[in-house]
Parts: structure tokens; C-alpha cells; sequence
């Protein structure tokens, strides 16, 4: 078996309570996370510097995104809010307030458009918001969002650009997958099956014309971004909370681990909190890392695909990096896949 | 819901005319004929009496109706008249309210005796106008056409010699092939093919199913249906021997619903209540049912033992216990008592039949000249009583002759042990001090083929957690513990065992140690089926889940052993660990061990392994919801003595005939997988390349922010090293 991560990895330990996401910007020299304890922090991902912390949510921050020129950080909270920050300064430029909490917030590939998705709850239906950015001015923002949507049936946590701006896929608590025409909200394609439990991660790969899914059904996914069509099936034996598409090598890794409920009740080896890959194209697990002792939540991997980042209930996020067996390693011979 | 548009101008009008109720009216069309004749009854062998007699013949036919409890309101009997002899004409009409009643007073007054000269013949109305409506001559019906049925063991004529084993996992029931170097292949698999779990006869033939409304029984190469018997309720199952019979046992007592339909198949109005059936598996007939549990003081204490019915190993006799009171005996297929007496034996507390071993089945198959099979022997043991020791009895039946007993002092309990060719008996018997405070063991050891039965006795000092015999085999191992924790199992707690195995000494006729085995926490013994080989497993342990494998002839059969060190020759070969196993099997060959992780027990890394007999793993399946793991039994071999021992002489030729395979084998399944990938790389690649090709018209028409961002990732590395300056000052 391959041998993964090389050299010791490195622990931010800055926050103090379960992570909820970590992103890496564009060009992966940063790497922003958020967690349960309301502070969202930026880290320089070679060394795990801290770069500085976005104080301002009360509550939970759940989400976050940075565009493509790292100028906007984007965070949804517990709290209501959503907030729009100077990535340099640390400044909040603007916040949006809602009824119910921002569950996953994401800009467009080319940073003009954010889309939003609000808990439902009694107050006010799920929504989904697409708002359009004032890119040269951040303190100016329209208030209100450009489309506004509520999807029918069960109720979508998580959200996100499809191949080009004009479509939203949507990943749903019943485990259906969706896309949504960014402008009037209509219905385009869904996979009422894709999972049959709620749907926990949705992360696009580069050119954004696949994506995976993880689910808590144990098993991830990955898509074709225009049909829908699942291409391939990871089965795990653990619920899975998050799933990232690797570059340069042909994998996707997978994280999760048992419910934080029955963690206390569970032994290491059991909860499964471990970081697995597996082949995207054979859908054959082929190697684990294993560090964390809660289970991992967020998984994000570097844009050269030399790293990886993984936030996990522990309340650590832990950055590898890969060995140079990893690239060099041929276990499945002279089959390459494209990228 | 949307709304349907109210009808204008009579619009559902029209479309009544045309749709076609004649079906529906079918469907719902009241048939009058019987239904209104079936509350009326005929009632024949009435008095033939004058008209100034009716009036009292009416009067004592309502008397003698009301005490049979088939009373009938006035005005609704009718008696025909013959109007030209004056006189009735012997049966009478009676209607009652309801069909019910009908049914019942018919099952009153049927063959009632109302006088010397008259008996009553009472019939449903319905039932007179069918019989004369019906056709005198006779047809013969048709032969029905004989299906050949398939053959049950086809499975033993694989050409490779694989075994099979079945996997439960939800309730979907997989079967497979078991490959020689793990590899298996799918025999058949169906979804909810069992309600709660699967079980295989003693020879293989069968696999039985569970379900509420009984069990079901598959075979054969298309695994269709043989058997079903109905059982409602089912839970447990228990073949004889032979794969003749069946016991079942529901915990609900069998309930018959009125009018059911009768026959030999299914439980009768004298099996209501019961809740253990015993079945003929060849015709499905239920032979005879029994009540559950022990008749006796505190039946409702005590535990169920199943099986509640132990065949004796020729199927020619099954027998249930009552403790403490005697052992009733029934014979089959008649299902009666044996001699129409129960063996009364004051205070036994558990009996065994003695096994057949091949010996005997070669004896009674007349293969062996001028022997008879040994009589059928049963061992039992009563516990110790005021004055009288406490005792094992060795008694044939049927003849009921006492072949040998033995008396016992200090018995806290017994456990009778057969060795499964029938060629020993050991009971272990745990003793205790004359304080009561500590418990020891003692291994009385009888030698069944011997004459006079000789009894060897093994004084062990430690508490003997388990006994196991060698199949086919004179050798027997027990683990011992010391452990102070013993007896009072706490949580997280491994106790610790010694682990001893003896063999039995030819020429001097009693049983040495071999070999001891200390400070280990094994508590379960795994024996090969052929012998010789044995897996020592930690189980029910919270967190070891040890597997060791022991090889017991490590230097080959024919190796002297030497008197020095008896145990030279046993030898670990392989020390494993499957996390959370729970059941530990061995293939009917003796050559693979399956151990398996139940979602029965925990929801921890449910699944299965295989493992060759030396330990190395040949494959993992972990299974969300996996329950059970079975190996598919196989029937006693049908090669004689010397075949087997020919075989034997000539394994170095054929292990180079199968290595070859296994070569051939290996390449085509390596070539088979590098194909497949082959393939999915393939399809991968080509719909990657039609994606960015269509990608990249698109993006030719969008704004450049694309290269933009990709100028920007050539630079990456650039960027890390002037921010870390930037952190240095």
C-alpha cells in the first residue's frame, strides 16, 4: 500500500470547538477555517502560521467561501448572518441578516454572484438566495438578492455553482441531488436517490464538470454536474461527513466517523476517524490516514493537490502533506486517468 | 391536490354511458343460491310417526335439540308430510339464524341416538342439493405428470471440489462459491429471502428459511422450493441426523382458526396449544407436537434447552426429557412411545444419545461382514441425593439395558461430552470442595469400544471452562483458567486460561498430556472437521479478538513422538486478529476457517474473513448489517477406507495437478481484473476528453477570468516564499 502523508503533519490548533469547514483560496497559499466556536481563521497552509481571525459571528459559523482573487471571504453563521469580509484587512464589509441560519454559502467561479442556503424552521421556509456582489466597493451591497427560491419536499442544506454561473446544484436532506436555474428558482434536473440520507458534503472538482457527494449513508458519490448521472460509488462502512476531489492523482478522499453523539461510547478503531481514498475511477479504497480522534467533518485538498487540509470534532484541523510516494506510486500500473 | 374542474352540461352523463361496468358487476354480483341455504340443515332418521303423533315428536325433537345446544326457534323446523300415508317422511328441515349456528348444530346432532332404532344423520342443505346434483358415473382423474425432481447434492459434483457457505446480511440471503484462494464467486443471492435468519440440515441437502408463516426449505441447483411446513411463529428449527425429520418450535402456542382446512401437512385441533412440532421432512406431515417446556414445579424458571428433542443417530428414535422425573422415548416415523413406557429414572438431570460414528453406519450398511450394528446407547446422570452419590449411566435401547455406571462424589454439575464417532465419552464433572468454596474438575473418560466400558479418570485443579474432542480423532483439548475474575465476569475483563491437550496412549489405554499452553485468554476451541488442525479464539471479549492457529501433527502423521516431549509436534502456526468476531467456523474440508463480526452482537465492523488453516488471511468482507456466516454441510464421504487411504498415497501427484490450476487460475483472474480496469479507464477517459472538449467551447465564448486565475497558479510557489518573508520581519 502507498504510503500517503509524508513528515509530521501540522496541527492549527485554533479553535475551541468542532470544525464545521476549511477551504483552501485559489492559489492555496491560505487556508481558511470555521468552526462551532463563532471565530472563522485564516492560516497560511505551508507553515500553519496563523494569519489572523474574522471575529464578528455569534454563533456557530457553519460556512464559509473565498473568491477566486482571495479579495472576499464569504461566511454563513448560526446567528442569522451572513457576512462579506476583507480577506487583507479582517474588515466586515457588509452582513446580510436572515430569519433562520446560513447553512452553506458559495461565490461563483468568477466571484460576481454568492449563493446562500437558510435553515428551515418554523419562522421561515428554507431558502436558497442568490445575491450579486459589488465587487469594487464591498461595503455597498444590494440588500436584497437577485433570485430567491424555495425547493419543494425536503429541504436543501447545502448549495453550490454548477458548471457556470447560471445553474445552483443542491445536496438535500432526503439525500437528493439537485439543479436549480440560478434566476427563476425552476427545478432543472434532480436525483431524488442519489443517497437515500441526508447529503453532508458537495465539493466540485477544477473545471467543475463533476462533483462528489458524501452522505450519511455511508457512502459518496460522484456526479456529472450536467445530468446528474452518478458516475461512480464509494461505499464506506462509516457515515461519511465530508467528500474532496483530488488534483493531480486519481482519488477522492473521503472523511467522517461515528455521530459525535455515540463517540464517547466508541474507541478509536471503531469510530472510524480516519481520512480514506479512494480510487475515483475503480471506486476501490486504496490507503487511510489516520489522526484524528473525532470525526472529520470538513475535508479540502490543495489546489496543486500536494496537500490536504481536514477539520475535524476534535476541534483540530490538520494539514498533510503528501509523500513523493504518493506521486510516484503506480499501483494500478500503466492505467492513468484523465483528470 | 388539484381540484377537478366541476362537470358542465352533463359532461359525466356521457361518459357513463360509455365505460364498461360489466366487470365490476361481476365482481360485486351477490350469488344468492348458497349463501341463504347454508344456514339450513337436513336432519335424517327422524321417527316415521302418524299425524296424531307429531306434535309430540316435534316437542322432543326441541328438547333433545336444546340439550345438545342445537336449539332452534319455533316455526323454524319443517317436517315434509306424506299427505298418502298419512305419515312424515322421516327428516326434517331446520333453519338457523346464522351460518355458525348451522354449522355447529350440525356438529351436535350428527350421529345423535334419539331412540334404539333412530340415530340422526344431520347434513348441510348446500351440501344435499351438490351430492344429488352430482355425477353419477366415476372419472377417473388424470395421472398427474411426474416433475423429476432435482438433484438435492448437486453441489458435491463441482468439478473443483469447492465448498459453499451462505451469507445473511438485512435479510437478503447470499450463497457462494467458495474459491480455493479466496476468490468466490456468487451462486445465488435473493433479497428478503429469510425473515430472521438461515440455517442448513446436517448433510447440506437443505437450507431452511424462517418466516411467520413457517419454514421453508431449498435445494437442488435452481434452488426451488422442496418443503414448506407451516408453522406459525417459527423460531427454532432442529434436524435429525439423517435429514428425515424436523423438530420446530414456535413460542405461541399453536392456535387452530375455525373451519380450517384439515390434512396430514398441517396441525390438527388435537395440536392446539402445543408449540413443538415434529415433522416427516420427506412428505411434510406433521407426525406428532408437543407442548413446550418441561411439565414439572418450575417450568416457567426455567430455561428452554433446545434442541427440546434428541434424535438418536439413526433417526430411528428421538427422545424428550423431563428432569428429574424420566427420558420418553419415541419411535419414527410412528411417532409412539417405545414399548408405551417413558424410562423413569428419580432425579436425572440431562441424557445424550451416543453418535454414530462411520464405524457403525458401515456396520449397519452390512459393509463390515458378520458384524451388527451396535445397539443405540444413551448416557445420563443423576445428581447427587441424601445418601445416594450421584451417578452416570450408560444404558442401549432399546433394550434397555444398563451397560455401565459410575458413581460420582461432590457433583456440582455434569456435562456429558461425545466424541462425534462415538468412540469416547467424557463427562466433565465439576466438583467442589468438601467447603463448598472452590470448585474443581474431574474428567471421567469412557472408552466405548472397549469391552466393559473402562473408565479413565483426569483430576484437573483448576476450573475447566471448556471441553472439546478431536473429530474422528483420540485427542481432546481443555482450557483451564485459575483466574480470580472467574465466575464474576466483569466488563473489560479477560480471563485468563491455560490451554491442555491430551492424547490417548494405545498401549496402556489411558490419556496423557501433550502439551500445556499457559498464560493465554483463549476461551474457545475450534477443531478441524478433519482433526489435527485447531484455532484457539478470545472471544465475547470487549477488547481482544485473538485467533491462534495450531497444528497438532506440525512434523506430518507418521513422525514418532517422542516420550520426552510428547507436545513437539504441536506447533503454532499463525497468531491473527479479527476485530469483533463473534463466530468462528470451519469449511466441511478442514482446510478454510470463516470468522465472522454478527450485527446480532454489536454494530462493529460487522462482516466476515477467510483464512486458509494456517492463518493467512484469504480475504475481508466488511458488511454494514452482516448476520450470519454458514459453511454448507457436506454428507459423509462415500469413499471406502482404502479409497481414502489410496488418495492419500498419491496427494504429491495430485497437488502438482492442482498447483497448475491454481497458476491458470490466478492468471486468468489477474487478467480478468486488469481488463476490467482496463475498461473503466477507458469509458473514464473518453467521457473526460468529450467534457473538455465541450468545456472548452463554452469557455470560449465566456470571459477570460479562466486564464486569469491560471497565470496566477504557475506563480503559487513564488507566493509562499514572499509571504514567508513577510512574517520573518
Amino acid at each position: 500500500m502507498v504510503r500517503f502523508t509524508s513528515k509530521r503533519p501540522i496541527l492549527l490548533q485554533g479553535h475551541e470547538r468542532s470544525l464545521t469547514q476549511v477551504k483552501y483560496n485559489a492559489e492555496g497559499d491560505l487556508l481558511f477555517s470555521c468552526s462551532k466556536d463563532d471565530t472563522v481563521n485564516a492560516w497560511y497552509s505551508h507553515n500553519g502560521e496563523r494569519l489572523g481571525t474574522y471575529g464578528g459571528h455569534n454563533g456557530t459559523v457553519w460556512t464559509l467561501d473565498v473568491d477566486y482573487q482571495t479579495k472576499f471571504l464569504v461566511t454563513g453563521s448560526a446567528d442569522n448572518m451572513m457576512k462579506l469580509w476583507d480577506v487583507e484587512t479582517g474588515q466586515c464589509l457588509y452582513t446580510w441578516e436572515f430569519l433562520t441560519a446560513v447553512k452553506r454559502v458559495a461565490f461563483s467561479e468568477d466571484g460576481e454572484l454568492i449563493v446562500c442556503v437558510t435553515e428551515q424552521r418554523a419562522v421561515a421556509q428554507g431558502a436558497i438566495r442568490v445575491f450579486k456582489i459589488n465587487r469594487h466597493d464591498g461595503r455597498i451591497q444590494d440588500p436584497e438578492p437577485i433570485s430567491l427560491f424555495h425547493p419543494i419536499g425536503t429541504k436543501a442544506t447545502l448549495a453550490s455553482f454548477g458548471w457556470d454561473s447560471k445553474h445552483i446544484i443542491t445536496g438535500h436532506e432526503s439525500g437528493k441531488v439537485a439543479i436549480f436555474d440560478a434566476k427563476t428558482g425552476e427545478e432543472l434536473r434532480a436525483n431524488e436517490k442519489a443517497h437515500h440520507e441526508p447529503v453532508t458534503d458537495l465539493q466540485l472538482a477544477p473545471d467543475r464538470s463533476y462533483f462528489v457527494t458524501s452522505s450519511k449513508d455511508k457512502s459518496a458519490r460522484l456526479h456529472d454536474s450536467r445530468t446528474l448521472a452518478v458516475l461512480k460509488t464509494y461505499t464506506t462502512e462509516t457515515p461519511l461527513n465530508s467528500a474532496a476531489i483530488a488534483p493531480l492523482r486519481p482519488y477522492v478522499l473521503l472523511g467522517g466517523g461515528q455521530d459525535a453523539m455515540s463517540v464517547t461510547t466508541t474507541s478509536l478503531r471503531q469510530g472510524k476517524f480516519e481520512t480514506r481514498f479512494w480510487h475515483k475511477v475503480f471506486e476501490e479504497e486504496v490507503g487511510r490516514v489516520r489522526g484524528h480522534f473525532g470525526p472529520i467533518n470538513t475535508i479540502a485538498v490543495h489546489p496543486d493537490g500536494r496537500s490536504y487540509s481536514s477539520g475535524g470534532e476534535d476541534g483540530f484541523v490538520r494539514v498533510h502533506f503528501f509523500d513523493v510516494s504518493y506521486f510516484k506510486a503506480r499501483p494500478y500500473g500503466d492505467l492513468e486517468a484523465e483528470e | 391536490m388539484p381540484v377537478p374542474e366541476p362537470s358542465v352540461n352533463g359532461y359525466h352523463h356521457d361518459a357513463d354511458e360509455d365505460i364498461d361496468y360489466t366487470d365490476i358487476d361481476e365482481k360485486y354480483a351477490v350469488h344468492y343460491d348458497e349463501s341463504f341455504l347454508d344456514n339450513i340443515i337436513v336432519v335424517d332418521g327422524i321417527p316415521i310417526v302418524k299425524a296424531e303423533r307429531k306434535e309430540r315428536l316435534v316437542t322432543k325433537l326441541g328438547q333433545d335439540f336444546n340439550r345438545l345446544g342445537a336449539s332452534f326457534k319455533p316455526g323454524s323446523l319443517h317436517m315434509p308430510w306424506d299427505d298418502e300415508n298419512g305419515q312424515n317422511r322421516g327428516y326434517v328441515f331446520i333453519e338457523y339464524p346464522t351460518v355458525d349456528q348451522a354449522n355447529s348444530a350440525i356438529a351436535a346432532i350428527h350421529g345423535y341416538r334419539f331412540d334404539k332404532n333412530h340415530a340422526f344423520a344431520a347434513n348441510r342443505f348446500a351440501d344435499i342439493e351438490k351430492f344429488t346434483n352430482m355425477e353419477e358415473t366415476y372419472v377417473e382423474p388424470g395421472q398427474e405428470e411426474f416433475k423429476a425432481r432435482e438433484h438435492l447434492r448437486a453441489w458435491l459434483g463441482d468439478p473443483q471440489g469447492r465448498d459453499q457457505y451462505v451469507i445473511l446480511r438485512g435479510d437478503d440471503l447470499q450463497v457462494f462459491w467458495n474459491g480455493r484462494n479466496g476468490s468466490s464467486a456468487l451462486v445465488i443471492g435473493r433479497p428478503r429471502w429469510t425473515e430472521s435468519y438461515v440455517a442448513w440440515s446436517p448433510a447440506g441437502t437443505f437450507m431452511a428459511t424462517f418466516h411467520i408463516q413457517g419454514v421453508q426449505f431449498w435445494g437442488g441447483p435452481s434452488w426451488t422450493r422442496v418443503r414448506r411446513l407451516v408453522h406459525p411463529h417459527v423460531k427454532l428449527l432442529d434436524f435429525s441426523p439423517g435429514e428425515n425429520y424436523v423438530v420446530t418450535w414456535s413460542n405461541e402456542p399453536i392456535q387452530i382458526p375455525e373451519n380450517a382446512r384439515t390434512g396430514p401437512d398441517i396441525f390438527s385441533s388435537d395440536d392446539e396449544g402445543n408449540s413443538v412440532a415434529v415433522w416427516d421432512l420427506k412428505s411434510g406431515f406433521v407426525l406428532r407436537t408437543f407442548p413446550s417446556g418441561q411439565q414439572g414445579e418450575d417450568s416457567a424458571t426455567k430455561k428452554m434447552v433446545w434442541p427440546m428433542l434428541k434424535w438418536s443417530g439413526d433417526d430411528r428414535y428421538v427422545a424428550r426429557i423431563q428432569p428429574g422425573q424420566q427420558i420418553s422415548v419415541y419411535e419414527l416415523p410412528g411417532m409412539h412411545l417405545v414399548d408405551k413406557k417413558s424410562i423413569k429414572i428419580e432425579g436425572m438431570q440431562d441424557f445424550e444419545w451416543c453418535p454414530w460414528g462411520d464405524r457403525d453406519r458401515d456396520d449397519q450398511d452390512g459393509k463390515t461382514k458378520g458384524k451388527r450394528a451396535r445397539e443405540n446407547i444413551l448416557a445420563y446422570w443423576t445428581p447427587e441425593v441424601v445418601n445416594q452419590p450421584a451417578r452416570v449411566t450408560l444404558m442401549s435401547f432399546p433394550s434397555r439395558t444398563q451397560l455401565r455406571s459410575k458413581n460420582l462424589f461432590n457433583v456440582s454439575d455434569c456435562k456429558l461430552h461425545w466424541q462425534n464417532q462415538g468412540d469416547f465419552l467424557c463427562v466433565k464433572v465439576d466438583r467442589h470442595t468438601r467447603t463448598k468454596k472452590s470448585l474443581y474438575c474431574n474428567l471421567e473418560i469412557f472408552r466405548m469400544r472397549e469391552k466393559d466400558f473402562p473408565v479413565e479418570v483426569l483430576e484437573i485443579k483448576d476450573a475447566v471452562i471448556s471441553f472439546t474432542w478431536e473429530p474422528r480423532g483420540e485427542r481432546f483439548c481443555i482450557i483451564t483458567t485459575n483466574d480470580p475474575n472467574f465466575g464474576n465476569a466483569a466488563p473489560g475483563i479477560t480471563i485468563k486460561t491455560a490451554i491442555h491437550f491430551y492424547q490417548l496412549e494405545r498401549t496402556k489405554g489411558d490419556f496423557r498430556l501433550l502439551k500445556t499452553i499457559e498464560n493465554k485468554t483463549s476461551n474457545s476451541v475450534f477443531w478441524s472437521p478433519k482433526g489435527r488442525h485447531v484455532v484457539l479464539a478470545t472471544m465475547g471479549s470487549q477488547s481482544k479478538f485473538d485467533m491462534e492457529f495450531w497444528d497438532l501433527d506440525f512434523t506430518g502423521d507418521d513422525a514418532p513422538r517422542s516420550d520426552k516431549d510428547p507436545g513437539a509436534n504441536i506447533q503454532l502456526l499463525n497468531t491473527t486478529e479479527h476485530y469483533g468476531v463473534t463466530d468462528i467456523e470451519w469449511d466441511p474440508s478442514g482446510r478454510f476457517v470463516a470468522s465472522s463480526a454478527s450485527a446480532w452482537r454489536h454494530t462493529l465492523e460487522n462482516g466476515y474473513a477467510l483464512w486458509d488453516f494456517r492463518g493467512q488471511e484469504l480475504s475481508k468482507q466488511v458488511l454494514d448489517r452482516f448476520k450470519q456466516f454458514l459453511w454448507r454441510p457436506r454428507p459423509r464421504t462415500l469413499l471406502s477406507k482404502d479409497q481414502q487411504r489410496e488418495i492419500r498415497k498419491k496427494l504429491r501427484e495430485y497437488s502438482k495437478q492442482f498447483d497448475e490450476e491454481d497458476a491458470a487460475e490466478e492468471s486468468t483472474v489477474s487478467a480478468e481484473l486488469i481488463a476490467s480496469r482496463r475498461r473503466l479507464i477507458d469509458e473514464w477517459n473518453a467521457w473526460r476528453i468529450k467534457v473538455k472538449r465541450e468545456l472548452k467551447e463554452e469557455k470560449g465564448k465566456r470571459p477570460q477570468q479562466r486564464h486569469l486565475q491560471e497565470k496566477v497558479e504557475e506563480y503559487v510557489d513564488e507566493i509562499i516564499e514572499e509571504t514567508i518573508e513577510e512574517v520573518l520581519e
